[in-house]
């Protein structure tokens, strides 16, 4: 039996007399690529925020790997095994590519924290800890092919790089269920191409969920098993890749009714 | 991956092992008794300010270097470490006297009113920052300013720390060795902190929170922790200064001297230790060069000299004179030239 | 009675003071996100500018008010004549001190800050924290550090007495213009946030900078007309606190500075009624408890004020929470 990673019930947001995101119902099975689309402004990276922590939803439930999300702060969320990126890039800029990971995998619950006396004497069980973790940052970064630039600063990565740094640093959290928001976006053809590569190798290798915003339809087409259909806050269809396509809402939402527009014409 | 390349990057970074702390100590209680015999006062009070001085800006570098938060506050917490520690000492030999006899006695006494005058500034730092450190930057500026004002009529309305006339009496236990053992463990201290995974939180709050708390970070219990142990050292310090000036009043740590330690930081660089310690030595030589200059006009220009480099620098060189970087990462630069046989 | 009155009028009156800086506080937050530290400067400034304008031609100024007032109520009434001359007269230097103030909060925000604007804030900050302390040392070097008479502009009048002997309430006509002149400037103020094309465009720019700039609203000219009017009301405030505390030194702008910041924290930065009202509340506070209880504390209440409401409601009275764009 599988099992679910994300389940929201309801999920509603309201900014002054706006309810940006309405009645959200989703459900993830775990393992799954599952993309979330809609057009500019329909309220997916509300979504994300909401799951995220970022925003606290006005009602409904987020229920994540069994264990409810609604209240927790962002740090906790991650800890339940959340990690995300952002649409416009948030790396930390000034710090090297491995120290990025570094500091994910530090939050990382399957390693142990130290205290302050143990930080001070650098005691041999903390430097065991930190030859381990930065043993696994490097081999995620070798996944993503950036070990090679491992201590490079982050800022002066190519773009496409900087996009994959940040799925890099979500995946060293230890989640297993990764947001991604807008991955491709500003990526050529080719980097989407190899992306869509990573993100399957990525759940293979990782064992994880994928939840993803994105406009660019031949990846979301080519790699989502399960894709929802949001605008204007609310979901208007969920289905496989070719159900979606073939679905009137969807395309009246993305290309506004053809026979309306005509007759305003 | 080869084992070798994997402990390239295990390796903490930084140079000095627990040996190089040690022997520094042991230089340190060297020149304790070398020193005594034959410098100048005048110039052996410049090395004991410096000294105070490496351990307020390396301390408050911590906050606002390492952790991007805004901190004016280090006077107050010199002003709670060092009335609790010359509080306890005062105390303590008033009713046994004969104790001061006993260097090593006394000096444990001392030891402990200074560990003292720390703890109670680091549960001031607690206190302060936890409200401001849960919201954005700039308003701890503001709440610690605030906090010396707050500290400064406290201790005007406490008549048992001497109320406005201040206490008076206090025994001088400061000596070049506690100066300088407190900067090495202040150094020490951060060093090793910003070094390590606790460090690595302190940055990731510098660069990013939103990114920050994402990745699991929890950004203000993080802030509370670098301000508190900023604030143990401030209170340290404090303790220090009072025992060497031997009285103290609600104004002896003023806004100006948060500032001054400000500009230590600034202009050593936001997030360089060595650049810390470098720019406390210059500026307390600065004070002293610029004292002649006061008396002939009558002013004191040296403000608006500070003043006038902070400006200066944030339009020009806001990174400070050493950026974020390190004197060591200088030294292995050169290592690396030797090793590879470069001319 | 009357003593819990006279401490409500103290309060209104420094309440006011508090207002007019803590309104340029509030629009630089607004506009900038910055705290500006120099605004305390600005009203020393202010207050040093009406010391040595009415010292050199308070004289003139005064009596050329006289006359004209005079000329008006021939009827042998003289009451009203010098206190409308006193009136003018201070309202005469309090404009020039706005002028003056105006002009500097121009060059501060023009030639400190506006280079660092893509800075990181922390930048910002320290620059202003340079530019507080450079007010202060070389307002000390020009003015001299020592604290200085305000002349008397309203020597002429009598403080207004009510009551008995033994339970009298005084007001001090300097606190009526105070009061009056605060309140004037703040309807002012409203009025242009509110109902002028520069108002909206004010509006539009602490909105989001970018969006108002590619609706081609000059974001630049509008932030320095935002810092001219935040720092003419800081010197208007510098002006009447000369007048009724008539004392002034270069030192004398940082406290009221904090304090007034603290009050527009209370009602929530950003927010220009707000700081109108946490200004008042504070200034009563304070009357209250160093009329009542503990006159000691005084300096230290809105610091404590401004950590408490930290901890309970970080975003003020009226403030609405704003979460950070991600």
């Amino acid at each position: 039996m599988t099992q679910i990673a994300l389940k929201t019930e309801k999920l509603t947001i309201q900014f002054g007399g706006l309810k940006a995101v309405n009645e959200f119902d989703i459900e993830i099975k775990s393992g799954m690529i599952f993309g979330l689309i809609g057009p500019n402004g329909a309220g997916k990276t509300t979504v994300f925020n909401m799951l995220t922590g970022v925003y606290q939803p006005t009602s409904g439930s987020i229920i994540g790997f069994n264990k409810n999300l609604v209240g927790l702060k962002p740090f906790q969320i991650t800890h339940a095994g959340f990690a995300r990126t952002f649409q416009n890039i948030r790396l930390f800029k000034n710090l090297t590519v491995l120290q990025n990971l570094q500091v994910a995998m530090d939050q990382n619950p399957k390693h142990k924290k130290f205290g302050l006396l143990s930080t001070l004497i650098k005691t041999a069980k903390l430097l065991e800890s930190e030859g381990e973790k930065t043993a696994e940052c490097l081999s995620i970064l070798k996944i993503f092919n950036l070990d090679s630039r491992a201590e490079e600063i982050a800022s002066n990565l190519p773009y496409g790089d900087q996009r994959r740094l940040e799925i890099a640093r979500a995946i060293a959290t230890g989640s297993r269920l990764l947001l991604l928001d807008e991955p491709a976006a500003g990526m050529n053809s080719k980097e989407t191409a190899s992306l869509m590569h990573t993100i399957k190798d990525v759940r293979k290798i990782f064992d994880a969920t994928v939840l993803l915003i994105e406009h660019d339809m031949k990846l979301v087409m080519g790699i989502c098993e399960r894709i929802a259909v949001l605008d204007y806050g609310v979901k208007i269809a969920e289905g496989t890749p070719s159900e979606i396509q073939k679905n009137p809402r969807v395309i009246e939402a993305y290309l506004g009714k053809a026979a309306t527009n005509d007759q305003a014409r | 991956m080869s084992k070798e390349s994997q402990n390239k990057f295990a390796e903490i970074p930084g140079i000095l092992g627990m040996k190089g702390w040690l022997f520094a100590a042991a230089v340190i209680i060297f020149l304790h008794f070398t020193l005594q015999l034959g410098l100048n006062a005048y110039y052996f009070q410049i090395l004991m300010f410096a000294g105070i001085n490496i351990t307020l800006a390396v301390s408050l570098n911590l906050v606002n270097g390492f952790t991007g938060q805004f901190s004016m506050g280090h006077a107050g917490f010199m002003s709670v470490g060092g009335y609790m520690s010359s509080y306890l000492t005062t105390t303590y030999f008033a009713s046994n006297p004969d104790m001061l006899q006993n260097p090593i006695i006394s000096g444990v006494i001392f030891f402990f009113a200074l560990i003292a005058g720390g703890v109670a500034a680091t549960l001031a730092g607690y206190v302060v920052g936890l409200p401001s450190l849960r919201l954005r930057g700039d308003y701890l500026a503001i709440v610690t300013l605030g906090f010396g004002e707050i500290i400064r009529v406290l201790l005007l309305n406490m008549n048992i720390v001497g109320g406005a006339r201040g206490l008076s009496g206090i025994q001088p236990l400061t000596n070049f060795f506690w100066v300088f053992i407190f900067a090495l463990l202040t150094v020490f201290c951060v060093w090793r902190v910003v070094h390590s995974a606790k460090g690595r939180v302190l940055l990731a709050i510098r660069e990013d929170e939103i990114a920050g708390t994402s990745m699991g970070v929890n950004t203000t219990e993080g802030k509370v922790w670098a301000f508190s142990l900023g604030a143990f050292f401030a209170g340290i310090a404090g303790g220090l200064f009072a025992h060497y000036l031997t009285t103290l009043n609600p104004g002896t740590f003023d806004f100006n001297r948060s500032f001054e330690i400000i500009i230590m930081v600034v202009l050593g660089g936001m997030g360089s230790i060595s650049g810390s310690i470098v720019a406390a030595i210059f500026l307390t030589l600065l004070k002293e060069v610029l004292r002649p200059l006061q008396q002939i006009t009558g002013y004191d220009l040296r403000m608006i000299i500070y003043s006038l480099v902070l400006i200066g620098m944030m339009l020009t060189r806001p990174q400070g004179i050493f950026g974020t970087s390190e004197i060591t990462s200088l030294f292995n630069y050169f290592k690396k030239r030797l090793k590879r046989g470069a001319p | 009675m009357a003593e819990f009155l006279q401490h409500i009028i103290n309060g209104l009156s420094q309440g006011g003071t508090y207002a007019l800086i803590a309104l340029g506080y509030t629009m630089v937050f607004g506009i900038l996100q910055l705290i500006n530290f120099a605004h305390g400067e600005v009203y020393m400034i202010g207050a040093f500018v009406g010391y040595y304008s009415s010292k050199f031609f308070g004289e003139e100024l005064s009596q050329f008010w006289m006359s004209l007032a005079g000329k008006m109520a021939e009827d042998g009434q003289t009451l009203i004549p010098t206190f409308a001359s006193s009136l003018l007269t201070a309202m005469t230097i309090i404009l020039i001190a706005m002028l003056v103030c105006a002009c500097i909060g121009f060059l501060v925000e023009r030639f400190a800050y506006r280079p660092l604007r893509s800075a990181p804030r922390i930048n910002l900050l320290i620059t202003a924290v340079g530019v507080s302390l450079l007010f202060q040392y070389s307002g000390q070097l020009f003015f001299g550090s020592d604290p200085k008479a305000y002349p008397d502009l309203f020597s002429d009048l009598d403080v207004w007495t009510f009551g008995s002997e033994e339970e009298s309430l005084v007001i001090n006509p300097i606190q009526v213009t105070v009061l009056t002149s605060s309140i004037i400037l703040m309807l002012i103020l409203r009025h242009v946030i509110f109902h002028t094309r520069l108002g909206r465009a004010m509006r539009a720019v602490s909105f989001n900078h970018d969006l108002a700039s590619l609706m081609g609203i000059p974001t630049n000219l509008i932030v320095s007309a935002t810092f001219m009017m935040g720092s003419a009301l800081a010197g208007a405030a510098g002006v009447m606190v000369g007048l009724t505390y008539p004392k002034v030194e270069p030192l004398m702008g940082s406290m009221p500075g904090l304090k007034a910041f603290c009050a527009a924290v209370l009602g929530g930065i950003g927010n220009v009624t707000g700081a109108v009202l946490g200004s008042f509340i504070l200034g009563l506070a304070e009357a209250l408890l160093s009329g009542y209880a503990m006159p000691t504390y005084r300096d230290a209440l809105a610091f404590g004020v401004l950590i408490v409401i930290l901890l309970v409601k970080p975003s003020g009275i009226l403030g609405v929470h704003r979460t950070e764009k991600v």
